[in-house]
């Protein structure tokens, strides 16, 4: 199957070359996006198809367990171009975890090409956007595909560079410069760091391809250092805390569509990077490589979910719950690296399901959130919250999509994200009798601060949808804004179905995803689609089981039964009158609760500690007809401590080594000839 | 699964579902009574609950002007929500049909789901007491939840299972016997059900009109048949409560599923009704007795006592990873 996917990234290439050469037609819209959008439908299949090779053989293994051992899944499929370096050619692989994110980046991307073809008609600048969507489809696709350290180098650069261009492509607007610059050294330092963690990977042999690194064995301590600089470079691009700075800056800059392919996708395919590097590459983890993603894991979703609970802008909200969901999935990687390296196979599989299944969750939902943000841009031109409300009434159809995903990510049943969060705490539960302290401390924490980025992120979007889409208009465009396209809308539509369908049916995505851990780690999920009404039972139906099916059966029968019989029996009249507001209703609409002030209790009672948040109230004296005023005051703590004295520090050697800049020719060959002459003798040294 | 079998079943899951329904009000009446009594009242009868629904019912929605479908819809699904929640939990009997559907967790998770949609509701009209309302109630629901999931986890780790009808057999049958984890979890249960229900000391039942309320601020705006769906919804969360502090901490005198099969069929179902009424009753009483004997707090200071409950889950859910016999 691997061949197909190598076309398809040919083809998404040919398109962006395509696209270089017809973006300034009007009709390039419809051109591109339906072929990007069929493209991502094909590398879907192929995903779904090479996880179904995998599946069956995984099965096929199951009923033959003396197989054990020496099992190379049929599903694996490779190929090596003479490309790249001359002595491995580049080389592609596609096994089951390369295919669960084939079937993520196909769904992203063909959904974000068919809201884009609606979405695209409003775009001031197109030649800026429409050449480098597809390269960069391709250049996620080749990320997961690679099957060496150039390739995989390679392809994660043409990603970074690709989205960056996208990032800028409303250059001129206030910010997005800054937030582009933000982006790229933040890209320049994951990309770095990967560098490094490669070199030490392939070793002084130079085995670049993954086969040769899967072989060698390295001394722990070189594994330590991998595992930090892999935490480092994977984390920083898929956002976790305090590496996150960038992401809110760059992700809301973009077009919508390629948000949610940055938020939805992106970061996921940094969640495989880390996957392939930890679990596959390296192997059997330890323990305290597990406290490490675990605390990461933990103060990256509840920080995430703060900083967008203090946030007004709508795309930048949903920016900082990506951030909150990355560091969900990092909690369930965290828990299966620590089950895996006591040698707990079963619990391992279940912590890794979670974690994948909370992958396809927020890739689908945190894309439909960004879909629904996008139209709202369309019909009103804001994206600040304080500036919308009512648009329930003007975009019924976006409200209902919209809801669906604020319902989605906060973990409300029978919806999806309720199931991967269920499995994270199962999860949680299962093995109280760690042996080492670290785990037995960071796990419980985990789980605290799990239930508590939960909750959170429901009160953000109660915030979010209440104040842009309830109430009254605040704006005038809020209050004239219009539906936007079928395109866009259909692309809505889909996400929402995908995520009450993964909520009523999770067995099926657990046993799809059953073959990754197999491929692993050598352990699975028990199947969950055999038993009997489709409920999902993750160790044994005396400990725990859900059935999100019967769950939605249930409330959709007994609201509509309810809402029947009080319409039938009881009493069906109903009138229109001015609002009741204990009496005294205000017609102005700044009356309304605002963005700021619905999170004003929560800034109280959590901003003070994280962010030093206070507030400044000046009330005039009597007589004085001055206004009073309220000023609020937040600091970033990531940005404060981390990211400002190293830009002062970077600064300050800069203006110290400026003399450098001023020298004659004399010096600066000096200057090579002593560091040639340094290089020598540490070369000499060394041997 | 036995034919047989699965009809005496689906009737006592039914048993089950119309009887927290119909006994929900009657809970809220004794509470109510019990306060009045204790401050000198006469107060009202027993069943007022019921005639005050049955008015409502029979009254004309007066809707806001600009409501929308949100608004309609969500009365009926709030009800529909915590009445699924309601029937997961085995109030007189363990080891219903549906049990299996959902655990504490994803009871937990049904309550958030109706606190969402109510707290929705309230911002939909655009006044400033709905957002007053639905602002404070998420802000309580933020620290009432995590504290929520964190009693769960320390019942779940003791009992090795977070299937309710498990959780009652296992504290009913085996040694399971006095554990400070259980003793720090009850504790917090007690005051996340005090929040969660919008009782006294965090919000007061029966004040209208007053800066500090915050479920009755979000349910301003509701008139006629849709505050009757969600007055009931609050009397279906109230007694659900009382019977998950029965469920988890002291499951006694349940009918047990293998009790059916031993030969005394019905019997032992008709004993664990009174039973069941008598729990209720207990935490009815017990409920007026705390609410007249405190008073209520500033709502700044409500994340300090909800943040205790939520520490005292977490110290209950860390001492079980430290030793399993705590």
């Amino acid at each position: 199957m691997i061949e197909p996917a190598a076309y398809c990234v040919a083809l998404l290439l040919a398109l962006s070359a395509l696209g270089v050469c017809i973006a300034r037609f009007r009709r390039a819209n419809y051109m591109i996006y339906p072929a990007c959008a069929l493209v991502c439908v094909a590398l879907l299949a192929i995903g779904l198809v090479s996880l179904g090779a995998s599946l069956t053989s995984t099965a096929f293994h199951a009923t033959l367990p003396w197989v054990g051992a020496v099992s190379l899944p049929t599903g694996v499929t490779q190929l090596r171009l003479p490309l790249g370096l001359p002595w491995i050619g580049v080389n592609f692989r596609l096994d089951a975890l390369a295919g669960a994110f084939l079937v993520l980046i196909g769904l992203g991307g063909a959904s974000a090409s068919l809201y884009a073809i609606g979405y695209g008609r409003h775009e001031t600048e197109p030649a800026r956007v429409i050449p480098f969507v597809p390269a960069f489809l391709a250049g996620m696709t080749l990320v997961v595909i690679a099957d060496d350290a150039f390739a995989f180098l390679f392809a994660w650069e043409l990603m970074s560079l690709s989205s960056w261009a996208l990032v800028m492509a409303h250059h001129r607007d206030e910010g997005n410069a800054h937030a582009g610059y933000v982006y790229l050294i933040m890209a320049v330092f994951s990309g770095l760091t990967l560098l490094l963690a490669f070199g030490l990977l392939a070793g002084p042999s130079a085995g670049f391809t993954f086969a040769a690194i899967r072989a060698a064995h390295l001394p722990p301590v070189t594994v330590g250092i991998i595992f930090v600089l892999v935490m480092i470079g994977t984390g920083s691009k898929a956002g976790v805390v305090p590496l996150h700075v960038w992401l809110p800056l760059a992700h809301p800059a973009a077009p919508s569509h390629v948000s949610a392919l940055m938020s939805g996708v992106m970061t996921k395919v940094a969640i495989y990077a880390f996957i392939r590097i930890v679990f596959d590459l390296l192997g059997v983890p330890s323990w305290w490589s597990a406290v490490v993603v675990l605390v990461v894991g933990g103060v990256t979703s509840v920080m995430g979910v703060l900083y967008a609970l203090m946030e007004h802008d709508l795309k930048r909200l949903l920016a900082y719950h990506t951030v909150e969901n990355i560091g969900i999935i990092f909690i369930g990687l965290g828990l299966a690296m620590a089950f895996w390296a006591n040698g707990l196979l079963a619990g391992a599989a279940l912590a890794l399901t979670a974690a994948l299944f909370h992958v396809f969750n927020h890739s689908v939902f945190k894309s439909l959130l960004f879909f629904g943000s996008g139209a709202v841009l369309t019909a009103t031109g804001e994206r600040d919250m304080e500036h919308l409300g009512g648009l329930i009434h003007r975009m019924p159809q976006t409200a209902f999509v919209f809801l669906v995903g604020c319902a989605a990510i906060s973990a409300l049943p029978p919806l999806n994200g309720f199931v991967s969060e269920w499995l994270t705490f199962q999860a949680i539960v299962l093995h109280p009798e760690m042996p080492q302290w670290g785990l037995k401390i960071s796990i419980p924490a985990d789980g605290a601060l799990l239930a508590l980025s939960a909750a959170l992120a429901a009160a953000c979007f109660v915030k979010a949808f209440g104040v842009s889409f309830l109430g009254r208009p605040r704006t005038q465009p809020a209050a004239q804004a219009h539906e936007v396209d079928g395109f866009s809308l259909t692309a809505m539509y889909v996400l929402a179905a995908i995520c009450l369908l993964a909520g009523v049916l999770p067995g099926a995505v657990i046993d799809t995803l059953s073959p990754v851990t197999q491929a692993l780690m050598g352990a699975h999920m028990p199947t969950q689609m055999d038993r009997a009404w489709l409920s999902i039972v993750p160790i044994a139906e005396a400990r725990s089981s859900y059935d999100g099916l019967l769950i939605f059966l249930f409330i959709a029968a007994s609201a509509w039964i309810m809402a029947l019989a009080v319409h039938r029996f009881a009493s069906r009249r109903s009138r229109r009158s001015p609002a009741w507001d204990c009496g005294f209703p205000d017609p102005s609409v700044d009356t309304q609760y605002t963005a700021a002030s619905f999170a004003q209790p929560i800034r109280r009672v959590f901003g003070a500690v994280v962010f030093g948040s206070r507030e400044v109230v000046t009330m005039p004296l009597p007589g004085d007809m001055a206004a009073a005023q309220i000023e609020k005051h937040i600091h970033d703590p990531a940005w404060e401590t981390l990211y400002a004295p190293i830009g002062a520090a970077v600064t300050a050697i800069a203006d110290w080594m400026n003399v450098l800049q001023f020298l004659t020719i004399r010096r600066y060959l000096a200057f090579v000839f002593v560091a040639l002459i340094l290089l020598l003798l540490v070369l000499a040294l060394w041997q | 699964m036995m034919d047989a079998q699965l009809i005496p079943d689906l009737l006592i899951q039914g048993v089950q579902m119309t009887s927290v329904l119909v006994l929900a009000p009657l809970l809220t009446g004794l509470v109510r009574i019990v306060k009045a009594r204790l401050q000198r009242r006469r107060g009202p009868p027993l069943w007022q609950p019921y005639r005050d629904l049955r008015r409502l019912l029979g009254k004309e929605v007066v809707l806001a002007e600009n409501a929308s479908w949100l608004f309609r819809a969500a009365p009926y699904l709030i009800f529909a929500v915590t009445w699924v929640a309601a029937a997961l939990i085995p109030t007189f009997a363990t080891g219903l049909l549906f049990s299996w559907s959902g655990d504490l967790i994803a009871i937990t998770a049904l309550l958030g789901s109706a606190r969402f949609m109510l707290a929705l509701a309230g911002m939909d009209i655009g006044t400033s007491f709905g957002g007053i309302g639905s602002s404070r109630e998420v802000m309580i629901a933020s620290l009432a939840e995590p504290a929520m999931l964190m009693i769960v986890i320390t019942v779940a780790l003791v009992a090795g299972s977070t299937q309710l009808s498990t959780i009652a057999v296992v504290m009913a049958t085996h040694h399971v016997g006095l554990r400070v984890s259980l003793a720090l979890a009850l504790i917090a249960f007690i005051i996340v059900a005090l929040a969660e229900n919008a009782r006294i000391p965090v919000d007061n039942p029966a004040t209208h009109l007053e800066l500090t309320m915050v479920h009755e601020a979000m349910v301003l705006e509701y008139s006629g048949r849709h505050l009757a769906m969600i007055d009931l919804a609050a009397f279906l969360k109230l007694s659900l409560y009382v019977s998950l502090i029965w469920c988890m901490f002291c499951p006694f005198g349940m009918a047990q599923g293998d009790w059916a099969q031993s030969g005394w069929g019905i019997g032992y179902y008709l004993l664990a009704m009174p039973i069941y009424l008598a729990k209720l009753a207990v935490g009815g009483v017990l409920l007026g007795v705390l609410e007249v004997s405190i008073a209520k707090m500033r709502v700044f200071r409500v994340p300090n006592f909800l943040g205790a409950a939520f520490m005292l889950g977490l110290l209950g859910v860390l001492l079980l990873f430290v030793s399993q016999g705590m």
